[in-house]
């Protein structure tokens, strides 16, 4: 086993009711890293991270916490920390006495409670609100508290199940780069919870995709990407041209009956694939120029791009380019073989189930 | 003009209602003060009732006897009311649902029905006295209990007691410090309802309470069939203010005096005073 490696999750599987929630979940998690766990509403994202934080026995598996196993131990005696979605502060405490929660069961001097109160408000920029109640707070500065209420605690693992869910776009955006900075003053892990896949890039070093309880990908945000693994991850990581093609031979597949150069190779010969095309990718040349012809059916300006749709050959084409076409203008369109991305069908109904979105 | 009318009507009934409702109070009050033994002849204003009431020593014993039944029964209704809502709290929804509905069975059988039950299941195993009277006083008292707690259950974060438990502490630390401090005025409401059923009850009482024993209610009753005691007017009059000042008190709970939680209490007053004003 790595050495850096803080937690791993092994072969995790959880149902509700019978529901399967969480279906044999391989996950490891390096020391110092921002892993954030990403997908649809409902994927299991909050059970897996109960599980981590203690909250929740898995039906099976074993969680690992640098080289212990950790699965029956009880929350109050892993040494990581959670912020709560919706924040869960304690109504009835003053913030001063919200953040010394932790260091008061642990028995430290009124003296070290009081440097540390001042100094985690003073890292999350709400310096003099030690007597203020949670209610009187912005839900942007409750959650600070909640995040301040942690690291307190000095855990190795800071746990955030949507910790910006409930903002609007602005605060969330600063919040963005105060939890960065927060990260890096601190050098601890950080297991981040989001289904908002711009924020998820922005602000990790690993990704994992997950829907309906499987685990679909895992990468740094541009393998996510540049490289979706399979339909799934590549609709809902931003907006794609998910084509139905067959692969002809090695760099040649066939998409609405026309014939595109490619880079991926070992696929077979003739076999139906998935084609997955960024909208930024699509270029549009002279209709003469192009691999197939298409119309500009519709037109929109974006701000820093235009979006088009392009039908060619019966399939609505998204694309955006920072050259505007008129819509009725016949273009032709052409693809860079290297923007071209192959994936596998789905082999079993099965493994169709977990990769669609509902 | 038909405006003024007809709120002159809306007010007039509601008055009728009320003397209705509250005559044979009145009349039970102004017979306690009537230095005549008749029920119908006014004898003048006086006080010896209830002087005599309280130097007549039963009633003195039975008086201290109820107030001990109460008190006694209402705080252990309370804990076992707020275990009980900690344990449905866990519950999955339709367990929650069922049990929840169990609970309230109780309130809506017939005094009688429950007096007698109760009656049957002691004489199986106990014999009826001060023991039997306070069990069954639990008894009927818990779903009040478990009602006016677990509104204040609900409205908890389910997540604030994972925080707590994030933090280092134990379920039961957690409990203390961040269940109970939310739950409290749900649980002082619980008390003082628990507190007046007690006071109020006569049917229950008379099945399982034993030859020896007597609460102010049965003991009117059996005074009152050897024939006229006009103290017995003064004692009631005197619980009808006791379960009125207590009815008045829940009433009032929205109050910053009972709904103040408790964890709050240690602090110094100034400190309190701040807390409030952030708390509206
Ligand atoms: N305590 C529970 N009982 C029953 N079902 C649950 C429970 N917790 C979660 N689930 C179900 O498990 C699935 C995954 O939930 P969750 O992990 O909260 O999703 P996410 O956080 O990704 O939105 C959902 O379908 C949810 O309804
Ligand atoms: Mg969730």
């Amino acid at each position: 086993m790595e050495k850096d490696i803080i937690i791993d999750l092994k072969d995790i599987s959880v149902s509700f009711d019978g529901e399967p929630v969480l279906n044999n979940i391989n996950l490891y998690i390096r020391d110092n890293e921002f892993i954030t766990l990403l997908g649809p509403s409902g994927c299991g994202k909050t059970t897996t991270l109960r599980i981590i934080g203690g909250f929740l026995k898995p039906d099976t598996g074993r969680v690992i916490f640098e080289g212990k196993d950790i699965t029956d131990l009880p929350p109050n005696k892993r040494q990581l920390n959670t912020v709560f979605q919706n924040y869960a502060l304690f109504p009835h405490l003053t913030i001063a006495e919200n953040i010394a929660f932790g260091l008061k069961i642990k028995k430290k001097s009124k003296e070290y409670i009081k440097d540390k109160i001042k100094y985690a408000l003073k890292l999350v920029n709400l310096e003099g609100f030690e007597n203020r109640m949670p209610q009187s707070l912005s839900g942007g500065q409750q959650q600070r508290i909640a995040i301040a209420r942690a690291i307190v605690n000095e855990p190795k693992v800071l746990l955030l199940d949507e910790p910006l869910g409930a903002l609007d776009l602005k605060m969330r955006q600063s919040m963005q780069y105060e939890l960065i900075r927060l990260k890096n003053e601190l050098g601890i892990t950080f297991v981040y919870i989001t289904h908002d896949q711009e924020e998820a890039l922005t602000m990790s070093d690993t990704i994992v995709v997950m829907n309906k309880g499987n685990i679909q990908q895992i990468g740094t945000p541009e393998d996510i990407y540049n490289e979706p693994k399979n339909a799934f991850v590549a609709d809902f990581i931003g907006e794609s041209n998910i084509i139905d093609g067959i692969m002809l031979e090695d760099k040649l597949v066939e998409i609405l009956g026309a014939k595109f150069p490619c880079v991926d190779t070992g696929f077979g010969r003739n076999k139906p694939v998935d084609v997955v095309i960024r909208p930024e990718d699509v270029d549009l040349v002279e209709p003469e120029k192009g691999t197939i012809k298409g119309v500009v059916t519709s037109l929109l300006f974006k701000g820093v791009h235009y979006e088009m749709d392009v039908l060619a050959n019966g399939y609505e084409w998204l694309v955006h380019s920072t050259d505007m076409v008129p819509v009725g203008r016949e273009v032709g369109i052409f693809v860079d073989p290297y923007n071209i991305q192959i994936m596998h069908k789905p082999i079993s109904e099965d493994e169709e189930a977990s990769s669609d979105e509902e | 003009m038909v405006k003024k009318l007809f709120s002159f009507i809306q007010k007039f009934y509601v008055a009728i209602i009320f003397l209705i409702l509250y005559s044979p109070v009145i009349v039970l009050m102004v017979l306690s003060f009537n230095d005549s033994k008749s029920r119908v002849i006014w004898g003048g204003f006086t006080l010896k009732w209830y002087s005599r009431m309280f130097n007549s020593s039963i009633i003195v014993e039975t008086f201290i006897v109820t107030v001990t039944l109460a008190l006694l029964s209402a705080a252990i209704a309370v804990v076992l009311g707020t275990a009980a809502c900690v344990g449905i709290e866990a519950m999955r929804r339709r367990n929650k649902q069922i049990v929840l509905g169990a609970t309230n069975i109780p309130l809506l059988n017939a005094d009688i029905v429950t007096g007698i039950s109760l009656m049957l299941f002691f004489s199986r195993f106990l014999n009826a006295g001060f023991p039997t009277l306070l069990i069954a006083h639990i008894t009927f008292e818990l779903p009040y209990v478990i009602l006016s707690i677990m509104p204040r259950m609900r409205q908890i974060n389910t997540n604030a007691y994972n925080a707590a438990l994030d933090l280092g502490a134990t379920p039961l630390y957690a409990f203390f410090k961040i269940i109970l401090p939310e739950i409290f005025p749900g649980i002082i409401t619980g008390f003082i309802m628990a507190l007046t059923m007690s006071l109020d009850d006569f049917t229950i009482s008379y099945f399982t309470k034993g030859p020896g024993v007597s609460t102010l209610p049965t003991m009117i009753y059996s005074e009152l069939r050897k024939g006229v005691k006009p103290e017995m007017y003064a004692l009631s009059t005197l619980m009808f203010l006791a379960v009125l000042i207590l009815l008045v008190i829940v009433n009032l709970k929205g109050s910053p005096m009972l709904s103040k939680p408790f964890a709050n209490a240690k602090n110094g007053g100034k400190k309190h005073a701040q807390t409030m004003r952030y708390r509206r």
